[in-house]
C-alpha cells in the first residue's frame, strides 16, 4: 500500500488534528507531557474503532504496544487486544456439501507476529486484529452485580478495579472473549481504549503503532471526525450482530466466517 | 495451534483458561438441595400430604444447613471476598446475580428461619429455663426475652408459619430459579442460554432435595435408632420419582430442540458432549444419574416389594440421583466453559488440589452442611420421639 | 386486645429485631459506598479520574519532530512509503524520552527481524502490501545495506 506525498500530508494532518485534541491540549503533548493536558468533555464524545481488514498485515505491533503502554501481564491468556489469522479453505466442487471450518491461529496472541504455515490449496487468509468492541448495549455491564464496570458516557466500557469483587460474571458475558481476571489485582481487566490517552488529545497506543492504519479510533459525535466518512465508504460489520450487543469496533471487509 | 496444553482447535486466548471453577458447580448445588428440601417440608404444612410429617423438621434443618454453608463456595471463588458486601450496597439492578443476593437473604431470614424458629419455639423457651452453662445462653438469646408459649400464642405461631410457608414456596422457586437464570440469560455463551434453564434448575433442585432428605432421613433414624416410618419413606419416593420425570423430560426437552434446530452453536456442543462430556454428561448425569434412579424408583412404584428391598432401592436411587444432580451442575458449569465462542475449539478444566479453588476445599465445602446439620439437630432435636412435646393445636401426631 | 398482643409480643420483637439490622445495615451502606457512586450511571465517579490518570508510554508520532529534535528523520520519513508508520512502531515506547531526551534513550533497533516483521511474505497479508521471500530477496546482505528505514524505497 502506497500512498503519495500530497494524500498522505493531507490525511496525516487531519489525522492528527482530529483525534480528539484541542490544540491547547496539543501543545502539552509536544512539550511530552500530556498528563497535563486541560479538562476532557466527556459530553462531546463518543468513542468507536474503525478496524480495516484488508490493511492489516499481521504484524502483532498492536498487540505489543498494548501490552506495554496498559502494563498488562505478558501471558497470551491476557489479552486485552490479539490478532487472530483465518485460513478459510475454498469450497471443493467435488464434495460441495462438506463442512467448511475455517481454520484460526493467534500465537502468543499475535504479539510476535504470525510463523508462515504450509499453504492450504486455494484458500483464503486474512488477519483480524480484536478487541474490546465498547458495545453501546454491553452484556458485560449488564450482569455486573456491584457497578463495577459500566458504559461511561462518552461509550467507553471500563472497570473499577476497586470496586470489583472478581466474581468474573462480566467474563462469561462478553460473547467476544475481550475480558480476563488480571491475576495481580485479583480483578476483571480488558482493553479501556486507552482511556487515559485518548481523553488527552493521543490515539490508542494499538492505534498509534499499526504501521498500515488498519485501527483508526473514532469519535461518534464529532461530525468532522474520518470514521463517518470510513463508515460510509465501506461496507461495515461487527463481530455477532446477532447479539445485538451494539458493537463499536466497525470492521471493514469482515468475513462472514470470523466470530 | 494450540497454545496451551489442553488445547484444542482455536480458542479466543482469553478462554484457554476456565473462570468458573468447582466451586461454582457446589454453589448451585448446595441452594437446589436448600430448595429441594424446603419444598418436600411443606408439602406437608400447605399441601397436608401428612405422610411426609415425619420429616418436616429434619427438611427444615437440612435445608438451613446447606444454606448456611453455600455462601462459603463463592467466598472462596471470589478475587475480592472482603468487597462482597458490595452486592448488597450498591447491587446492579440489571444483574441476577446481584439481585439474587436480596432472594437469598429474604429466603434466609424471612422464611427458613422465621419458621424453624417458629417451629422450635416451644423446645427452645423449655431449654431456656432448663439447659445449662452456654447452651442455655444460647437458648434464652433465641427466644428473644419472650417466654409465652400459651395455647394462644402457640396458635398464632401456627397461622404465623403457615403464611412463611405459602410465601415461602414461590421463595423456594424463586431461589433456584434465579440461579438457573444466572446461567440462562447469559446469551454471550450457547451452552448456558435458554429459557429452560431456570425451570430445569428448578427441578433438578426439587429432586436433589428430596433425594437428600430422604437418605439423611434413614440415616439419622438409623443413628438415633429411630424406626422408620414407611409411609413416609414411600411418599417421599413417589414425589422423588414425578419430580424426576419432570426434570427428565425438561432435559430432554432441551437436548431435542437443540438436536433439531441445530444452529451455529450445535455441532460444536455436540462434539464436546461427545468427547470432553461424554463421562460426565452421557454416562454420568443421563444413564447413571438419571435414567437408572428413575428405573430403580419406577420399579417401587409399579411392583409390590418387601420393606428392606425398597429400603435398599430407595438408597441406591438416592445416592445416584444425587451424584446425578452434581454431574448436571457440573456439565453445565464447567460444560459451558470447555468449547470457545468461536466455535472452533475446546479447552481442559485443570483442577487443583490444594489450591483455594481445588479439590480439596471443595470437598470440604461439601461435607461441612452435614456437620452443620449434625450441630443443628442435637441443638433442635427433629423427631417427636425424641422429646416431650407439649401439645399443640390442630397437631395430629 | 391487651391478652392477644401479648400472645404475639415475640413476633413484635422479631419485627424489632429485622428493623434494627435494617438500620445497621443503612448506616454500613452510607459508610462504605464512596460519596461519587452513581452520579454518572451504576459506578464511582472518581474511576474517570483515576483511569485517566495512569501513566502514558508511547508518545505521539507528531512529538519526535518537535524542539529540533528529529526532524531530518520525520522529514524522511514523510517522503517515502514509511509515511504511515509511527516513530515507536518500530522504535517502542518513547514517552519517557520524549519528556527528557537525556533520562530515556531510545529503544534500540531489533534489525533485519525488525523488518521482516511486517514484511517476510505470508499468505494472509493484503496481496498489495509490499512483502518479500525475505530469505531469497535478502542474497546474504543485511536489510539495512540497501533500505534506508526512514525512506526504504530511496
Amino acid at each position: 500500500m502506497s500512498l503519495d506525498r500530497r494524500e498522505f500530508l493531507a490525511k496525516g494532518t487531519m489525522f492528527l488534528l482530529l483525534t480528539g485534541a484541542a490544540s491547547r491540549a496539543w501543545a502539552f503533548i509536544e512539550q511530552g507531557r500530556p498528563q497535563d493536558a486541560p479538562d476532557y468533555d466527556l459530553a462531546t464524545h463518543w468513542w468507536a474503532m474503525f478496524i480495516d481488514i484488508e490493511k492489516c498485515i499481521g504484524c502483532g505491533r498492536c498487540v505489543d504496544a498494548c501490552k506495554v503502554e496498559n502494563d498488562v501481564p505478558p501471558e497470551a491468556y491476557y489479552s486485552r487486544t490479539w490478532v487472530e489469522r483465518y485460513i478459510i479453505p475454498p469450497i471443493d466442487p467435488a464434495d460441495p456439501m462438506a463442512e467448511i471450518l475455517p481454520i484460526v491461529d493467534s500465537p502468543n496472541a499475535g504479539r510476535d507476529g504470525f510463523p508462515e504455515v504450509p499453504a492450504v490449496a486455494g484458500a483464503k487468509s486474512f488477519f483480524v486484529p480484536k478487541l474490546c468492541n465498547h458495545c453501546a448495549e454491553s452484556p458485560c455491564t449488564q450482569v455486573c452485580p456491584v457497578g463495577a464496570t459500566f458504559r461511561g458516557p462518552d461509550g467507553v466500557v471500563l472497570i473499577d478495579k476497586t470496586w470489583c469483587v472478581g466474581c468474573r460474571y462480566c467474563i462469561q458475558a462478553c460473547p467476544y472473549g475481550c475480558r480476563f481476571l488480571d491475576p495481580r489485582t485479583n480483578t476483571a481487566d480488558k482493553c479501556t481504549l486507552c482511556y487515559h490517552r485518548i481523553t488527552r488529545g493521543l490515539t490508542t497506543a494499538c492505534c498509534e503503532v499499526c504501521p498500515t492504519q488498519a485501527r483508526v479510533l473514532g469519535n461518534l459525535r464529532n461530525p468532522d471526525d474520518p470514521i463517518h466518512q470510513l463508515l460510509k465508504e465501506h461496507n461495515v460489520q461487527v463481530l455477532k450482530p446477532n447479539l445485538a450487543t451494539g458493537a463499536k469496533a466497525y470492521y471493514n471487509g469482515l468475513d462472514g466466517a470470523v466470530r | 495451534m494450540h497454545t496451551l496444553p489442553g488445547v484444542e482447535g482455536f480458542m479466543y486466548p482469553n478462554e484457554m483458561e476456565l473462570q468458573w471453577s468447582i466451586l461454582i458447580v457446589i454453589y448451585p448445588y448446595l441452594t437446589g438441595l436448600v430448595a429441594g428440601a424446603f419444598i418436600l417440608a411443606s408439602l406437608q404444612r400447605v399441601f397436608n400430604v401428612e405422610a411426609v410429617k415425619p420429616t418436616y423438621r429434619l427438611a427444615l434443618l437440612t435445608a438451613l444447613a446447606f444454606m448456611l454453608i453455600a455462601p462459603l463456595p463463592l467466598q472462596l471463588h471470589l478475587g475480592h471476598p472482603e468487597r462482597s458486601l458490595e452486592m448488597f450496597l450498591t447491587p446492579h439492578t440489571t444483574s441476577a446475580m446481584a439481585m439474587f443476593g436480596f432472594v437469598y437473604l429474604w429466603y434466609l431470614l424471612a422464611v427458613l428461619v422465621i419458621e424453624i424458629w417458629l417451629e422450635f419455639r416451644p423446645y427452645i423457651v423449655e431449654q431456656a429455663q432448663t439447659a445449662s452453662g452456654a447452651l442455655r445462653l444460647f437458648y434464652r438469646a433465641l427466644t428473644l426475652g419472650s417466654y409465652n408459649v400459651s395455647p394462644h400464642a402457640l396458635e398464632i405461631d401456627d397461622r404465623v408459619g403457615r403464611i412463611i410457608t405459602v410465601v415461602g414456596i414461590p421463595s423456594a422457586f424463586l431461589l433456584h430459579g434465579y440461579v438457573g437464570f444466572i446461567f440462562g440469560s447469559i446469551k454471550a455463551n450457547p451452552w448456558w442460554s435458554t429459557p429452560l434453564m431456570p425451570v430445569v434448575f428448578l427441578f433438578s433442585a426439587i429432586v436433589s432435595g428430596i433425594a437428600a432428605v430422604l437418605l439423611i432421613y434413614l440415616v439419622y433414624c438409623k443413628l438415633s435408632k429411630i424406626p422408620i416410618d414407611m409411609p413416609c419413606l414411600d411418599s417421599m419416593a413417589k414425589y422423588l420419582y414425578y419430580a424426576f420425570l419432570v426434570d427428565f423430560s425438561l432435559e430432554m426437552l432441551d437436548l431435542i430442540h437443540r438436536i433439531y434446530v441445530s444452529d451455529e452453536s450445535f455441532k460444536s456442543l455436540d462434539f464436546m458432549v461427545h468427547t470432553r462430556l461424554y463421562g460426565s454428561q452421557v454416562v454420568g448425569q443421563i444413564v447413571l444419574g438419571t435414567v437408572l434412579p428413575i428405573g430403580l424408583l419406577g420399579l417401587t412404584q409399579l411392583l409390590s416389594l418387601s420393606v428392606q428391598v425398597r429400603q435398599r432401592l430407595y438408597v441406591t436411587a438416592g445416592a445416584l440421583t444425587m451424584a446425578g444432580i452434581f454431574l448436571m451442575r457440573w456439565n453445565v458449569v464447567i460444560g459451558g466453559q470447555l468449547f470457545s465462542k468461536s466455535f472452533l475449539g475446546y479447552t481442559t478444566y485443570k483442577m487443583g488440589f490444594a489450591t483455594r479453588e481445588g479439590l480439596l476445599p471443595a470437598l470440604v465445602v461439601l461435607v461441612l452442611p452435614l456437620l452443620v446439620l449434625w450441630v443443628l439437630v442435637r441443638l433442635f432435636p427433629p423427631m417427636e420421639e425424641q422429646r416431650p412435646a407439649p401439645a399443640r393445636p390442630g397437631d395430629q401426631a | 386486645m391487651p391478652q392477644r398482643f401479648r400472645d404475639a409480643e415475640h413476633l413484635v420483637r422479631l419485627a424489632i429485631l429485622f428493623f434494627v439490622g435494617a438500620l445497621v445495615f443503612l448506616v454500613v451502606r452510607a459508610l462504605w459506598v464512596p460519596a461519587d457512586f452513581g452520579e454518572l450511571g451504576h459506578f464511582r465517579t472518581g474511576v474517570l479520574q483515576d483511569i485517566r490518570n495512569l501513566p502514558i508510554h508511547y508518545a505521539a508520532r507528531a512529538s519526535c519532530g518537535q524542539a529540533d529534535c528529529h526532524e531530518e528523520e520525520v522529514a524522511s520519513l514523510a517522503s517515502d512509503t514509511h509515511a504511515s508508520v509511527g516513530c515507536e512502531s518500530c522504535h517502542g515506547a518513547l514517552a519517557a524520552h520524549a519528556a527528557d531526551p537525556k533520562l530515556a534513550k531510545a529503544a534500540t533497533l531489533e534489525g533485519d527481524e525488525l523488518c521482516s516483521r511486517c514484511h517476510a511474505s505470508l499468505a494472509a497479508r493484503p496481496k498489495d502490501f509490499a512483502q518479500v521471500d525475505i530469505e531469497v530477496h535478502r542474497e546474504g546482505s543485511a536489510c539495512s545495506e540497501c533500505h534506508d528505514s526512514h525512506a526504504p524505497t530511496q
